[in-house]
């Protein structure tokens, strides 16, 4: 077993695109639930959205890269809004109820044979990204063992998860960030101070959408394809357990745990993979060992949940339930 | 008159076989191992109405390379290519069994286009096409209500027992779609194992109560004492469905299995024109939900359990032992949801790793349409939801579409009455 290939791997992920996308859309799911107590179950439904707005708008109506993401983004908020209306003078377990719905009729839709022209159907969109790399400043060339494509995209990721980590950071300083962890600690007190409620928690909405619509276009550019098996519910339990592996209510959380969840996971695929092909365990098949990565994410959600709801970094006092 | 019955039950597999595909397509496949070591296959199934096709020819050519297989026993082909690229891929039509043809619209030979994965799956979708308008409206009509009223009704089955917990506990169990998946996976178990057909099935229900009842006992009535919020214990029901899918998943493999007496011919009742597996589905989700909803409202247990509904710590005032009750609650929804997943893998027809999950939204649908945590609202919810599953392509919506509705509508009916149909208006807040 080549300990250093594996671990070589690992630290791999730390810095890969895949992660930058997991860190963007659980920081919205943060902005969602860690700071407003809002349960979002639908953020993978947010991230098609933004990766078929953006792949949709370069292929069928052939938009240059800065109109193709403003159209994500726009896209992602008009999902939130419409998401939100029914659902946020509700109770809690309906929002959750609804937005799984809503990112599960997204992915039917895309699915759907009867758009098959737009939405490429169950094969999905490709050959979208070559305005991205387009624009790619770096020569052909090794930068740091990574090729000029690989090197850009993970550079443009990282500042993009960056910028809107200080972003989040600055408006939950702000006033307004004030008033909506006064919401998640208790609604009505901060009604009865005049402030309109529905309004914070739709723009709070908004905002995390937004970042998992961005999530989203950063998980789709690497691969050059969108696929909608990718966007199941799966995704957003994933999302989720890097939301609470890094803490709820942090900026950094979600960014270290979405790492955390990446490292282990390749960790583990590298060791069990090594130790079947050495022979030293021979009841499991390398398929089977995929399975049993994700046995793993389960029954680290639960005990997380269950022993250490704060996650690493965060802090018990802004649990955002009790 | 037997030139109808032949159109109409054409009309039918129609719609099964359009309806095939879509299942097919929503569901992460299972990727079939590749017939050759090159690191890049292109692979599928072939399923005509849940039916493996096998011996199929299939050519893939491109870029120089030229390749052909034939599917196996269970369907599924693979083709290992040299490199990622586009390739023409062509099922080889005189090959198929007599009878079946490709799908109308379905491109042969097509272009495939690999993508960021290395294995690169394509769906062939079979069946007449969609001209399900052509037999008799009326007819069509009437036997989609009878099979969307028991498909709602096995829904109700999964659907009363979340409703119960939710009601008794106020978790809102997301594991309830792997109870379901775990009724039909032990009775596939059980019949492998060589155990006779009816065994099979009082086993997987006993199983079903079974872990119903050491769910409750090993994690949640620890989690209740603990004081846990309902919105952690939700999340951890998040996580034990994950680990429980794919604990099955571990043991089961990804592959479609079929429960025995799964194929059967559609027989005549009247105007209906049924397969027995539905009829004796409907009959006995029907007879089972009217002794549950019995028990509810006559025995002693079941004031208990809308006394602790009500509120618990009154119940438990007035002498009533909450935890028993709590226990009971969870044995019988796990032992409904075992029965809801056998007769759901007789309705799709097969048994896979993730087919509760695949319908836990649904059962949710019900569950909110009705109201959450009443019990006859889950039932009048989950009937809803069948009817306008089924019914929805009747009306021309396309197939693949069919579990869209009732999600729609469930979120409409939010706008509208969030306390769903038979909810209190208090239960919202």
């Amino acid at each position: 077993m080549d300990f250093s290939s594996i671990l070589s791997n690992a630290m791999g992920e730390i810095i890969s695109p895949t992660t930058a996308a997991y860190a963007l859309a659980a920081l919205g799911l943060a902005v969602h639930f860690g700071y407003s107590g809002l349960l979002n179950f639908g953020q993978a439904g947010f991230m098609a959205v933004g990766a078929y707005g953006f792949a949709i708008s370069t292929l069928t109506f052939g938009a240059p890269f800065f109109v193709a993401m403003l159209i994500a983004v726009l896209c992602s908020a008009l999902f939130a809004l419409l998401l939100g209306i029914p659902t946020l003078r509700l109770r809690a377990d309906y929002l959750a109820i609804v937005t799984i719905a809503s990112a599960e009729i997204i992915r039917y839709l895309v699915t759907t044979n009867g758009w098959t022209a737009v939405t490429g159907s169950a094969n999905g969109l490709a050959a979208f990204e070559g305005g991205f790399y387009a624009m790619n400043p770096f020569p052909e060339g090794s930068y740091m063992g990574m090729s000029s494509r690989d090197f850009f995209i993970r550079l443009v990721a990282w500042i993009l998860v960056a910028a809107c980590a200080v972003l989040v950071f600055l408006l939950m300083r702000s006033p307004w960030g004030r008033v909506l962890k006064g919401i998640r600690e208790d609604e009505n007190a901060v009604r009865s101070l005049g402030k309109n409620v529905y309004a914070y928690k739709m723009q709070a909405l908004i905002i995390g959408g937004v970042l998992g619509g961005l999530a989203g276009m950063i998980f789709t550019l690497p691969r050059g394809a969108v696929q909608p098996t990718n966007y199941g519910t799966e995704l957003t339990f994933f999302l989720w357990t890097c939301l609470l592996l890094g803490g709820m209510a942090t900026v950094l959380g979600p960014v270290i745990g979405a790492m955390m969840f990446w490292v282990v996971l390749s960790l583990t695929q590298g060791i069990l993979t090594g130790l079947i092909d050495s022979g030293v365990v021979s009841w499991l098949t390398t398929t089977q060992a995929g399975q049993l990565r994700y046995i793993l994410v389960g029954v680290a959600l639960m005990l997380l949940m269950i022993f250490r709801p704060q996650g690493v970094f965060g802090n018990k006092k802004e649990l955002a339930f009790a | 008159m037997l030139k109808l019955i032949g159109a109409i039950s054409a009309s039918i597999m129609a719609i099964l076989l359009v309806a095939a595909p879509a299942s097919l397509a929503a569901s992460p496949s299972p990727t079939p191992s590749p017939s050759t070591a090159s690191p890049f296959s292109i692979s599928g199934f072939l399923r005509n109405a849940g039916a493996p096709l096998a011996d199929v020819k299939i050519n893939v050519s491109g870029g120089g390379f030229e390749g052909s297989t034939t599917s196996g026993q269970n369907g599924s082909w693979a083709v290992g290519v040299p490199e990622k690229g586009t390739y023409k891929v062509e099922l080889d039509e005189s090959t198929l069994p007599e009878g079946i043809k490709l799908a109308d619209g379905q491109e042969n030979p097509r272009d495939v286009v690999f993508g960021g994965t290395t294995t690169q799956g394509t769906v062939f979708a079979f069946g007449e096409g969609i001209v399900v308008q052509q037999g008799n409206f009326g007819q069509d009509l009437i036997n989609r209500l009878v099979a969307g009223l028991s498909f709602g009704l096995l829904l109700a089955l999964a659907s009363v027992g979340l409703s119960l917990i939710f009601g008794t506990t106020g978790l809102t169990n997301f594991a309830h779609g792997e109870m379901v998946t775990l009724g039909a996976v032990l009775v596939f178990a059980f019949n492998a194992i060589g155990l006779p057909f009816w065994l099979a099935i009082v086993l997987a229900l006993l199983g079903g109560g079974l872990s119903g009842y050491i769910q409750d006992a090993g994690l949640w009535r620890p989690l209740r004492k603990r004081g846990t919020g309902l919105v952690p214990m939700m999340i951890v029901s998040i996580g034990l469905a994950l680990a429980v899918r794919y604990i099955i998943q571990f043991y089961f493999g990804g592959a479609t299995q079929q429960l025995p007496y799964a194929q059967s011919a559609e027989i005549q009742l009247g105007p209906i024109s049924i397969s027995p597996n539905n009829l004796a589905s409907l009959v006995i989700s029907a007879v089972v939900i009217v002794i549950v909803g019995l028990v509810l409202m006559k025995s002693r247990l079941g004031k208990a359990t809308r006394a602790v509904a009500d509120n618990p710590a009154l119940a438990a005032a007035s002498g009533i032992d909450v935890d028993r009750v709590i226990r009971i609650v969870w044995i019988t929804g796990g032992m409904l949801a075992a029965l809801g997943g056998i007769l759901w893998a007789y309705y799709r027809p097969g048994v896979t790793f993730n087919m509760g999950s695949q319908i836990l939204l649904l059962i949710f649908a019900g569950v909110t349409l009705g109201g959450l945590g009443t019990v006859f609202g889950a039932l009048i919810g989950s009937i809803i939801v069948g009817l306008f599953t089924e019914l929805t392509t009747v009306f021309g919506a396309p197939a693949d579409l069919k579990y869209v509705i009732p999600l729609g509508i469930m979120i409409i009916v939010l706008l509208i009455r969030p306390q769903g149909i038979l909810g209190r208006r208090e239960r919202v807040g």
